[in-house]
């Protein structure tokens, strides 16, 4: 699979990255050496291989029902581009 | 059901609506999914909020065993099969409210897996007309923070206390056909979680949410294109939203259109759906396992020891109240639709049977239709629900048991009830203190029948000419002249004595 | 009176331990060459003096009060700036998160202060550890100590983590921690002529480390010794309940139990790292590192990793995977770099901040991870490149049935020069090839210094174990070590 223009423009608004055109143009050729390269795994046979779900043989470990945080309104807004009243503020998002 | 098939008519025949619900219910739970923030509702902007929550770089999740607990419970309670192998999953989109830039869900494993919630259309009789609507899947996963945006003329500003909570979301199959199926469904959707006391239910704090798939076919065809209303947070609104979105798309339809598959929100005040035009852009959520979590593995002990935890659940509760209590499926069906009334009911039964002695069984029908007529009117009247009830269990077994044992009449017991939730005082101290005791001495009613008797003559003698309806006019004057207070039975006895 | 800073962490100790010096003379020891060389390597982002003497004079006094010493106590340390440290700016190496000043530290960093040491700076690295050159940071290019003898072109010092191997291999300080994705910690100690270990995924805290790829990423010490990275390793290393992947499993002492003899041991050689056109003094270093070990009493097995020339493109999807989910909180709104330009909505913010504060190779990654994840490629490239990593683990499981720990080189060659490489992603990726499936199947590996190549440049050895032997990984670098004998270092030029 290779991607165009219009893909990698589509991928970078899903990733959330403003592009130029120029960019967009210097990318393609880029992502598809890099995505050619990867799609040589393609060839292995996988047939009843389960997808690797942890590395180290391991579960998942879970906490007691306790509350031990919270209440650091100030060390979480500390590094707020805007906060304001206890808020973080950000552009008006209109619905 | 068939003979009452909903349908819309149409000017090209008659539509078939296809629901399915997507229920967010939020775990009761201290603390958050992933955190150990507090999950309770509203505090100070910001202040329930941990690192995690707020997604500072490095920080990461936890999985609370509280909010596992309380969705495997659920699934139990739904018959539904538990996935002893779960796994996390990332859903990735770009939101102010969801600091992460990805909720943390369940898409490929889900914790709750096949089940089924039994609803019931006629209240009357909720045995008969029962339809199994069928639960794809119980999933667990974060709620997503807040934004409020009218606080400032350029800016909306984010509060992540929500951020984190956990929820199930409770996805159905499209089993629904009518607003008033999805509405029986929610409602006992919702009792089952107010049963098991994994969710609160309060749908005005939004602590059970529903998003709403609706489509439209002739009947018989296949399922036409859904459109999904989204956060709708009341039964009537959810069935407004259906209304309101099968007509519209019938509509579109017939007059040559197609629907299109699209996130619609729902206007409260005009009761209508509109689409979220600003959420169109195509999603992807590049859904993929969190790989900072590790896939989760429920040992057998745990579910069982879930199992084990559950209460009796409204349907069996309602069979054992017929069963072997006596109820009818009516009454039996009134007190078990709320986990509240349930609780009530049951205190009150046992209440009563102490006091008149007697096993539950034989004061079940006394007890239960007591509640749901006397209680009920009253906590309507007074605009009071069950929980802030002005009389206790043991209260009113106390004037059930003056009515039991002839102290009191029927009648009086109303008042007495009415007394009661005036000042607050005990059954048997009102009817002390207002000289309520119903009088039972024949000596005493002898003496005013044969007064009722003497002053009525004329109709004395159209009864014995055979004029019998006259008899109640008897009773009626007998206990109006002993202010309500003589033993009815033995009034009649006495009358029909005197009468020859 | 020696330098202070030709000393390694096993001499600091025990001398700050005897009164030979104080730690408050070893940290300005180190703080005078960290400001010294700060100019012409650019090992540190930003560089904490008074932190570092602050830990010393706690160490001096806790020693004149005859109180227990830690671990570490009186080692000064670099600190990769991917970990979180309260009140020091921490970044990645990326613009996004310029100016972000922690309010937590991270358990790693928080368990080597405990242990007594203390903080010289926040090294440099490739943004949010993506390269193998610290070409990609926002805050410049990190300069190799090393030079080829007559050239004075600079050298990449390997990377992610080369703020710190060029820190150490410099006499900046004595040891530092890196982080290992892919050969992060590994590929930058061959680079520069130091040891590096990655343990197993799960032994080192992730909690409070700036996240790439998550199932990859594991913390490590970066010294001049085996032995100075085994005391590191175990004052890094524990159960952390606030990360669900860390192993529930108590420390091994792994520096007392540091051992060279190889007797009874089985060293795989894996076929599959023979590469066409090897470079031949890889080659031969690798054979000098085979002929070592049989010395220190090993048996030498051939062994096979079939899976091998899978593991860069199985990396390359799934690591660009997890980074394009985990680099999605770099939006904006809670800290870091926001970009706003006039009249611009939410989503428009979030476009410009990101453009603005991440760098080309981070955007390249997320562009590559957010394409292997989109609906219609999940499956073909996600789901196809996790059951390859099956494949690449079990092919470890089957190989240690047959030999107790793997020797291979650490990288394809030497140190590149800058610019070299850094052109062309896919030349720079390849640089991985050795380090990469040892990190997909999260085993322990460590890289020791085996000698120089014609060039003069070091070369590295890499000791690949059995999950949770790193005791194995080290006995076996500590044999390397004792027979390589390695003793260069780059001359001072700056």
């Amino acid at each position: 699979m290779s991607v165009d223009t219009a893909t990698v423009t589509k991928i970078a608004s899903l990733a959330r990255i403003k592009v130029s055109e120029a960019e967009v143009a210097a990318m393609v050729p880029e992502l598809n050496g890099i995505l050619a390269w990867v799609e040589q795994l393609g060839e292995v046979d996988v047939t009843g291989v389960e997808p690797m779900t942890a590395v180290i043989p391991n579960t998942l470990r879970l906490r007691e029902d306790a509350v031990t945080d919270g209440g650091i309104r100030d060390a979480v807004l500390a590094n707020a581009p805007a906060a304001e009243h206890g808020f973080f503020g950000v552009p008006k998002v209109i619905e | 059901m068939t003979n009452s098939a909903y349908r819309i008519q149409g000017a090209t025949g008659e539509w078939e609506v296809v629901i399915g619900l997507e229920v967010h219910a939020q775990v009761v739970s201290k603390s958050k999914l992933f955190s150990g923030a507090s999950a309770t509702f509203g505090a100070e902007p910001n202040a329930q909020v941990s690192l995690v929550d707020a997604a500072m770089p490095g920080m990461l999740p936890v999985p609370n065993m509280e909010c596992i607990r309380q969705a495997v419970r659920t699934g139990l309670a739904i018959d539904a099969q538990i996935n002893a192998w779960s796994r996390f999953d990332r859903k990735n989109y770009f939101y102010a409210d969801l600091p992460q830039g990805y909720q943390i869900s369940q898409l490929y494993h889900p914790l709750v897996g096949e089940g089924h919630i039994d609803i019931s259309l006629d209240d009357k009789n909720p045995e008969a007309a029962v339809k199994r609507i069928g639960i794809e899947r119980i999933h667990v996963e974060q709620d997503a923070g807040k934004l409020m945006h009218d606080q400032h003329p350029t800016m909306s500003y984010v509060d992540l206390n929500r951020s984190g909570v956990a929820l199930m979301e409770i996805v159905s199959r499209p089993d629904m056909r009518s607003p008033a199926e999805a509405g029986a469904y929610l409602r006992k959707l919702r009792a089952i979680l107010r049963y098991v006391g994994s969710c609160d239910g309060n749908m005005e704090e939004g602590s059970m949410r529903a998003d709403v798939n609706v489509s439209v076919r002739k009947p018989g065809e296949p399922f036409g294109t859904r459109t999904e209303t989204k956060n709708v947070n009341s039964v009537r609104f959810v069935m407004q939203a259906i209304e309101h979105e099968a007509s519209r798309q019938v509509d579109v339809l017939e007059s040559g259109g197609k629907v299109v598959q699209e996130t619609r929100l729902f206007d409260p005040d005009t009761g209508t759906t509109r689409s979220m035009r600003s959420k169109e852009d195509a999603h992807d959520y590049r859904y993929f396992p969190d790989p900072d979590l590790l896939p989760l593995v429920l040992e057998a002990s745990f579910i069982e020891a879930c199992r084990a935890s559950l209460p009796e659940l409204p349907d069996a509760k309602r069979q054992r109240y017929e069963t072997a209590l006596g109820l009818t499926p009516y009454v039996a069906g009134v007190l078990t639709a709320e986990v509240e009334t349930a609780r009530w009911f049951e205190a009150l039964l046992a209440e009563t049977a102490t006091k008149q002695g007697k096993g539950e069984e034989a004061v079940a029908k006394q007890a239960a239709n007591w509640l749901t007529s006397e209680l009920f009117g009253a906590l309507n009247r007074l605009g009071r629900s069950l929980e802030d009830s002005p009389v206790s269990p043991a209260q009113a077994a106390e004037l059930l048991a003056l009515v039991a044992d002839g102290t009191i009449s029927g009648t009086i017991a109303k008042q007495v009830f009415e007394k009661m939730l005036e000042t607050g005082d005990g059954a048997a101290a009102i009817v002390e203190r207002e000289g309520l005791k119903q009088e039972s001495d024949t000596g005493a009613i002898e003496a005013v029948v044969a007064k009722v008797l003497a002053d009525n003559a004329d109709k004395v003698e159209q009864y014995k000419a055979g004029k019998e309806a006259l008899f109640g006019f008897f009773v009626g004057q007998t206990m109006k002249a002993m202010q309500g207070k003589a033993n009815p039975q033995v009034v009649n006895d006495l009358l029909k004595q005197a009468l020859g | 009176m020696t330098d202070l800073t030709e000393l390694g962490i096993a001499d600091i100790r025990s001398g700050v331990a005897a009164g030979t010096f104080t730690a408050v003379e070893v940290a300005e020891a180190f703080n005078a060459a960290v400001a010294a060389a700060q100019p012409a390597l650019n090992a540190f982002i930003v560089t904490t003096p008074e932190a570092a003497l602050a830990a010393a004079r706690k160490v001096d006094t806790a020693r004149a009060a005859g109180q227990p010493l830690g671990k570490l106590a009186g080692v000064p340390i670099g600190m990769k700036d991917l970990f979180a440290t309260k009140g020091v700016q921490t970044t990645a190496a990326s613009r996004i998160l310029e100016g972000f000043t922690p309010e937590y530290e991270s358990t790693v960093s928080q368990n080597l202060w405990n242990a007594g040491a203390g903080m010289l700076g926040k090294l440099n690295l490739d943004q949010f550890a993506m390269g193998s050159s610290n070409e990609t940071s926002a805050f410049g290019n990190v300069i190799s100590p090393w030079r080829r003898p007559g050239d004075t072109a600079p050298l990449a010092p390997g990377g992610s983590s080369g703020g710190s191997s060029a820190a150490i291999a410099a006499r900046l300080c004595p040891a530092a921690t890196g982080t290992d994705t892919g050969g992060s910690i590994r590929q930058p100690a061959a680079f520069t002529g130091i040891a590096g270990i990655k343990p197993t995924y799960g032994r080192c805290s992730r909690w409070g480390v700036v996240a790439f790829a998550s199932s990859l990423d594991q913390a490590g010490p970066m010294a001049r010794s085996v032995q100075d990275c085994a005391i590191m390793l175990e004052a890094m290393a524990g159960f952390d309940p606030k990360d669900s992947t860390s192993l529930n499993l108590p420390v091994p002492a792994w520096e007392a139990g540091l051992n060279p003899s190889m007797a009874g041991k089985k060293v795989g050689i894996p076929r599959e790292y023979r590469l066409d056109g090897m470079d031949p003094d890889v080659a031969r270093s690798w054979d000098d590192g085979i002929a070592w070990l049989k010395d220190a009493g090993a048996e030498i097995v051939e062994i096979s990793l079939p899976h091998t020339r899978y593991a860069l493109p199985t990396y390359y999807i799934i690591a660009p995977a997890e980074a394009s989910s985990n680099l999605a909180r770099y939006d904006g709104v809670r800290y870091g770099l926001r970009d706003l330009p006039d009249g611009a909505g939410l989503q428009d913010m979030y476009a410009a901040t990101r453009a603005a504060g991440f760098g080309p190779e981070v955007k390249r990654r997320i562009m590559i991870g957010t394409y292997v994840l989109s609906a219609g490629f999940y499956d073909a490239y996600y789901t196809q490149a996790q059951k390859v990593r099956t494949l690449i683990a079990r092919d470890f499981e089957l190989a240690f049935q047959h030999c107790d720990v793997i020797l291979a080189p650490t990288a394809p060659t030497a140190a590149f020069a800058l610019g070299e490489k850094s052109d062309d992603p896919l030349a720079m990726y390849l640089n991985d090839v050795f380090s990469v499936p040892a990190s997909l199947a999260g085993l322990p590996a460590m890289s020791v210094p085996a000698g120089l190549d014609r060039q003069g440049l070091p070369l590295g050895l890499q000791v690949i174990g059995r999950a949770f032997d790193e005791q194995g990984v080290l006995n076996a670098g500590l044999a390397l070590e004792q027979r390589a004998g390695f003793t260069a270092k780059p001359a001072k030029w700056w």
